[in-house]
């Protein structure tokens, strides 16, 4: 599924540069749930984003689904991104002049699905993840655990092959937190590769593989 | 482009952004609403004055007499000098020169119909002074040829005159007494841009024979056929030349004959007039560009406010060209929709303007007709030409759509973990 081959990627920190990624190898099967742990500045975060195609890398080789990942155009980028991926943020990134249904309908926007259509799917996946009643209120009067499954429903709405989480519990309490790796763990078991940034030794034992960033 | 659903999820931005879109909008709107007024005004004042100007023919003149001023040909000065039927044939021999009338005006001239009576001004003239200066007729003729051949006791009189003798009777064909001399109605008539039509009109030869008896005028009133300020002057030299060697003084004399060349005047007034439409216009694109400014800058920030937004739109799969798309649809929209009302708001207020000025034209005028003294509107129809104000409108809306594509460009081409990165 995901294969990486001595990844480099380094920064432009104005005169020097800084060498985030230096020679990253990688294999990811199809349903796997991983996560990547490392100290802060680590690169981690980076890494994800290569995945995810968020981001570029500078030297190696990156295969997504059989596809070599380089030197993509932002369309390309942007249709893979939409068909294969989906994505959960450490600080959720909803649009926050759009409800909690608006939210988890927009990916299916740029899949050319229909207004009414897509919000009947999009209040389907609220309601797997129990917000039903929240459809209609904007991202500010929700709770960070509540946000954050709309972040993920809106993740799961395009039917990806894998979801990349950026510290999906970082802003969480440790109740919610336990909650929202438990709603990962559901998504997992239904085949979905499933890879997150941790720091957190808990969070990451919950997965099935852990790969450590230096 | 006509992709409904676009459509909805641009509303719907702008729907939620209400204080962003009022501001837009609202600099889109000032500009053109500005814009309106500054060229409505221009145009109605320019209009007004113009019309002022066609209450006679343009390129009327009058010249009357007076006393020379400076001793000609061993003639001391202090000379009366009066003008006689001939002259009008001496004049229509200068080149440029159209319809000539002589007038000899006689004044509190007593008519009288039946029960009714008034005392009037009478203008005895030749069937040329309605082209000098533009009578209207209400009905029936004016003056002709064969009235004037055959010394015919007609007259021709103002709309004023023919309600207060006449009520709601026919005057055409009746005969009214003036000075107990029995003349018939041939014609009703106002003059344009008066509000008072108390003034009667009478074959210059009918007058002179029944009247006085003799063949003075006391003035000339004639059509002159000049394009510019050089040649009316040229024209105006050349009467002064011809009637100094008729009545012997010099052509240099001022007092001697007192001339008004309406055209010399009418180019002078335009000059002036051109010269404050260019201001206008000046003020007017000054306006524009400000808008301009608005609009642009506003932009800008728009699309720095929305950079994180682009950013989550490209990471579940936003296409640049959507993103791009999404934020000048978004501008276009608002611009169009600001520019349409400003057009409207200032259209609006201009008409709203000419409205009241008619109204108080018609106040002047009703109080004018009890004896008061002519209304003259200065402002007069001040509309803007309809492509002038959408083409502004256009330009405006072009000039947010660079300003803002520019900025979507450049968030909607970077890699979407920047664009997240914003904060």
């Amino acid at each position: 599924m995901i294969s990486l081959n001595s990844i480099h990627k380094s920064y432009a920190m104005g005169s020097n540069s800084l060498h985030v990624l230096k020679g990253i190898n990688l294999e990811i099967e199809q349903g796997e749930f991983v996560s990547i742990m490392g100290s802060s500045g680590s690169g981690k975060s980076t890494l994800l984003n290569i995945l995810g195609i968020l981001d570029n890398y500078d030297e190696g080789s990156y295969h997504l689904n059989g596809t070599l990942i380089k030197n993509m155009s932002e369309k390309q980028a942007a249709k893979l991104r939409n068909e294969l991926l989906g994505f959960v943020f450490q600080s959720f990134n909803l649009i926050s002049f759009k409800n909690a249904m608006e939210n988890v309908a927009l990916p299916l926007y740029y899949q050319g699905v229909s207004r009414k259509k897509r919000n009947i799917i999009a209040l389907e996946y609220l309601d797997k993840m129990g917000l039903l009643e929240w459809a209609n209120h904007l991202p500010s009067e929700m709770s960070g655990g509540q946000k954050q499954r709309v972040a993920i429903a809106r993740s799961l709405i395009s039917k990806p092959k894998i979801i990349f989480a950026d510290e999906p519990t970082g802003a969480l309490d440790s109740v919610t937190s336990i909650e929202v790796m438990e709603i990962l763990k559901e998504i997992n078991k239904e085949g979905i590769t499933l890879i997150i940034v941790t720091h957190e030794h808990d969070i990451a034992a919950m997965t099935h593989k852990i790969i450590r960033v230096e | 482009m006509f992709d409904i659903d676009k459509w909805q999820e641009i509303f719907a931005t702008i729907k939620k952004n209400k204080m962003r879109t009022f501001l837009t909008g609202f600099s889109v709107a000032w500009g053109i609403f500005m814009l309106m007024i500054l060229l409505g005004s221009g145009n109605g004042l320019s209009n007004g004055v113009a019309s002022n100007f066609m209450n006679d023919a343009v390129n009327a003149m009058w010249i009357w007499t007076g006393k020379t001023t400076i001793a000609y040909e061993g003639m001391k000065t202090g000379r009366t000098i009066q003008f006689h039927n001939a002259d009008q044939e001496i004049i229509k021999k200068v080149p440029g020169i159209g319809a000539v009338s002589g007038r000899y005006f006689m004044g509190n001239t007593r008519y009288s119909y039946n029960k009714e009576s008034g005392e009037y001004t009478t203008i005895t003239c030749q069937p040329e002074l309605i082209q000098v200066e533009n009578l209207v007729m209400e009905e029936g003729r004016f003056i002709n040829q064969i009235d004037v051949m055959q010394n015919r006791k007609v007259v021709v009189i103002g709309a004023d005159m023919k309600t207060a003798l006449f009520k709601d009777s026919t005057a055409i064909g009746e005969y009214v007494n003036v000075n107990n001399v029995p003349f018939k109605v041939v014609g009703v008539c106002t003059e344009p841009g008066s509000t008072r039509n108390r003034n009667a009109y009478m074959p210059l030869s009918t007058a002179q024979m029944i009247f006085n008896g003799s063949n003075r005028l006391h003035n000339l009133a004639l059509t002159i056929n000049a394009e510019t300020l050089d040649e009316s002057q040229a024209i105006e030299d050349q009467i002064r030349n011809v009637l100094g060697r008729q009545y012997k003084f010099d052509p240099k004399d001022e007092s001697a004959i007192g001339l008004y060349n309406k055209l010399e005047n009418y180019i002078q007034t335009m000059r002036i007039f051109q010269a404050i439409k260019i201001f206008i216009w000046i003020i007017g694109i000054g306006t524009l560009i400000a808008g301009i400014v608005g609009v642009s800058n506003i932009m800008l920030i728009v699309v720095k406010e929305r950079t994180k937004e682009i950013g989550i739109r490209k990471a579940i799969g936003a296409s640049p060209s959507s993103v791009i798309g999404l934020i000048l649809l978004d501008a276009i929209m608002i611009t169009t929709v600001a520019g349409y009302i400003g057009l409207v708001m200032g259209t609006g207020l201009m008409e709203m303007i000419n409205y009241f000025m008619l109204q108080s034209a018609d106040a002047a005028s009703a109080a004018a007709a009890n004896g008061g003294q002519q209304g003259e509107s200065v402002f007069l129809n001040p509309t803007v030409d309809f492509n002038i104000a959408v083409s502004a409108t256009l330009l405006l809306i072009v000039a947010g759509a660079i300003a803002g594509y520019i900025p979507a460009k450049r968030a909607a081409s970077i890699k979407p973990i920047e664009a997240l990165r914003d904060e």
